[in-house]
């Protein structure tokens, strides 16, 4: 059996964005290890899909009541699923269902879990895997070890670029019984909002440009909405500005929000709280634009201006429109 | 309903970067006499609990496993407006995982009573694992909802709304339940009155030992640990700012000139 198992994603047969970074993972894994790799599907996914990409086996749940999320049964399909393939890591994706699902399923396998991985390497000789992870809000960086296996493994999106095509092309497809009923399901989800606004999202973005609780209110967010179309980026914002209700959450840039990784982040208004400055230290060029001098953003920033938002960002956006030429 | 908050004290996690210093032996940061504070979304998890009080009526109890200056946090839980507040603490939990730290809440909720509802915040604001609210869950074999922003209460049952990157969902479900917490406009918590503080610092606060919870303590310490800390390091990413001076006509043109040099447009 592979010790090295993904759970994963195949959408109109094609594997997802995250199953293909957790696969580079993976192999990283696998090759430090020589384990194999396997991937668990929810659902009717096209597991030959996934042959492609070195994967050797695929162990699927399929179960009509898997269609949507339902936290309780997604747990005891994969469960049960893990059991099976009885693999010592778990890689999940460190998204919102992988947060949701991955201290409990450790819980369930008796196993080790650690979260929000940003690097996996192996200790050679001993052949120990390690995972370092941000601790203190991106302050330190802290290298975990398992004590034990199997251990669930959770790493944020887009630590790794997505897997290429290895190996023969050619895999085994494990049918997995999971005979759910909808009793089993303590909680339901009865309603799903998406609050997505149209353009760039903000983790491909090129360019970011946020605002938080010095905009003073919903209104400054005008202004970054005409640069990010001008540089054709995203708008995102800090906890305070989607606390205050003044955009979506869905906008929120930070530890609990979205990681960023941008060529440039403008950050308007913002503070620069640990929890929001955690969740952009894979941008390039930061560049701060804010009242205060004293703002702990500044200490993060490569580029700083000190003053009023709204007499800097309209000569900003003329400047960058005849440079772009729109 | 009756609800249980379980609060974390923490360093100050807003604490400035150049004074956040490292221990090597215990690979956690030092505290130097740095102020403790209940961790940010445990606060925001109690202000849930105190509305939903007002609203239902019932009891909330705050709970904490740690040193025993959580006694302090459990101080503020009180003057907030939690009705009752208990301590775990044994030098048989140091070093414990999630797991231990779980196995030992778990414990101390049943003590308080069988609850309605169990309110953690939605990770702490020092390692941020979002381990012990779910783990805490599965100990106590209750279903859980993670990133919780609202909670209402209606006819018996609890609607949550959970945020997810693209927007939020609508759960729905009976107590007993784990929710983790998440900031919202609805839950900034409220800041305690001078009386209240007062009052608070009264009260006695039981201490619990492992043993007056009558459990084992083989699943807890740092000799069950599940994984470990084998480094923790400071990150060099010490960037000096640049601060552009003169008009703002003058800082956006040097401005732009900077982000070109640096292709970063």
């Amino acid at each position: 059996m592979p010790g090295i198992f993904v759970l994963g994603r195949v959408e109109n047969g094609v594997p997802s964005r995250s199953t293909l970074e957790l696969l580079t993972g993976a192999k990283r894994l696998a090759g430090g290890l020589q384990e194999g790799v396997s991937v668990g599907l929810l659902g009717s996914g096209d597991a030959a899909s996934l042959y492609r990409y070195g994967v050797e086996v695929v162990y699927r749940a399929n179960d009509p009541l898997l269609k949507e999320y339902q936290a309780d049964l997604y747990l005891l399909a994969l469960q049960r699923i893990a059991e099976t393939a009885g693999p010592r890591v778990l890689l999940l994706p460190g998204d919102s269902l992988g947060r949701d699902l991955s201290a409990r399923l450790a819980f369930r396998l008796k196993a080790g879990v650690v979260t929000d991985v940003i690097e996996i390497d192996v200790e050679g000789s001993k052949k120990i895997p390690r995972f370092t992870r941000p601790a203190y809000g991106g302050k330190a960086a802290a290298v975990i070890v398992p004590k034990r296996f199997p251990v669930v493994v959770t790493v944020k999106p887009r630590t790794f670029d997505p897997a290429g095509p290895s190996g023969q092309g050619q895999g085994t497809e494990v049918p997995v019984e999971v005979s759910l009923n909808p009793a089993q399901a303590r909680i339901r989800m009865v309603e799903r909002v998406q609050e997505e606004t149209t353009g760039v999202k903000l983790e491909d973005a090129r360019a970011v440009i946020s605002g938080g609780r010095g905009l003073g209110g919903p209104e400054g967010f005008t202004l970054l909405v005409e640069l990010a179309r001008v540089l054709k980026g995203a708008v995102g914002a800090s906890r305070a500005a989607t606390d205050a209700g003044w955009v979506p959450s869905s906008m929120q840039v930070g530890q609990t929000g979205k990681t960023v990784s941008p060529d440039v982040y403008i950050a308007v208004g913002i503070s620069g709280a640990t929890q929001h400055v955690a969740g952009i230290s894979g941008a390039k060029t930061i560049v701060a634009i804010n009242a205060d001098p004293e703002a702990p953003i500044f200490k993060v920033a490569h580029l700083g201006i000190v003053g009023d938002y709204k007499t800097i960002l309209p000569p900003l956006i003329a400047k960058c429109r005849e440079l772009m030429g729109s | 309903m009756r609800i249980v908050v379980c609060v974390k004290q923490i360093i100050d996690p807003e604490l400035a970067a150049s004074q956040f210093k490292i221990d090597p032996a215990f690979k956690r940061q030092r505290p130097n006499g740095h102020p403790l504070v209940i961790s940010p979304y445990d606060e925001n998890a109690l202000e849930v609990a105190l509305k939903l009080r007002e609203k239902t009526g019932g009891t909330v109890a705050v709970l904490s496993a740690g040193e025993p200056s959580a006694i302090s946090a459990l101080r503020k839980g009180l003057a907030m407006g939690a009705d009752e507040a208990a301590l775990i603490s044994d030098p048989a939990l140091d070093g414990s995982d999630a797991f231990g730290l779980a196995a030992a809440l778990a414990r101390g909720i049943q003590k308080l009573g069988t609850p309605d509802l169990v309110l953690c915040g939605c990770e702490s604001g020092d390692w941020a694992d979002r381990t012990v609210g779910p783990i805490l869950a599965e100990a106590l074999k209750i279903a859980c909802v993670s990133f919780v922003a609202q909670v209402d209460a209606q006819d018996g049952r609890l609607r949550m709304r959970r945020v997810v990157e693209e927007g939020y969902e609508i759960w729905e479900g009976a107590p007993p339940l784990l929710l983790t917490i998440l900031s919202h406009e609805s839950n900034v918590p409220r800041y305690p009155k001078v009386k209240d503080i007062m009052t608070a610092s009264r009260r006695s606060i039981p201490t619990w030992s492992v043993a007056d919870l009558g459990v084992e303590t083989g699943g807890m310490g740092e000799a069950a640990i599940r994984t470990e800390v084998e480094q923790l390091t400071l990150p060099s990413r010490e960037s000096r700012c640049e601060l552009l001076d003169g008009e703002p006509s003058q800082q956006v043109a040097t401005l732009i000139t900077k982000l070109r040099e640096r292709k970063a447009i």
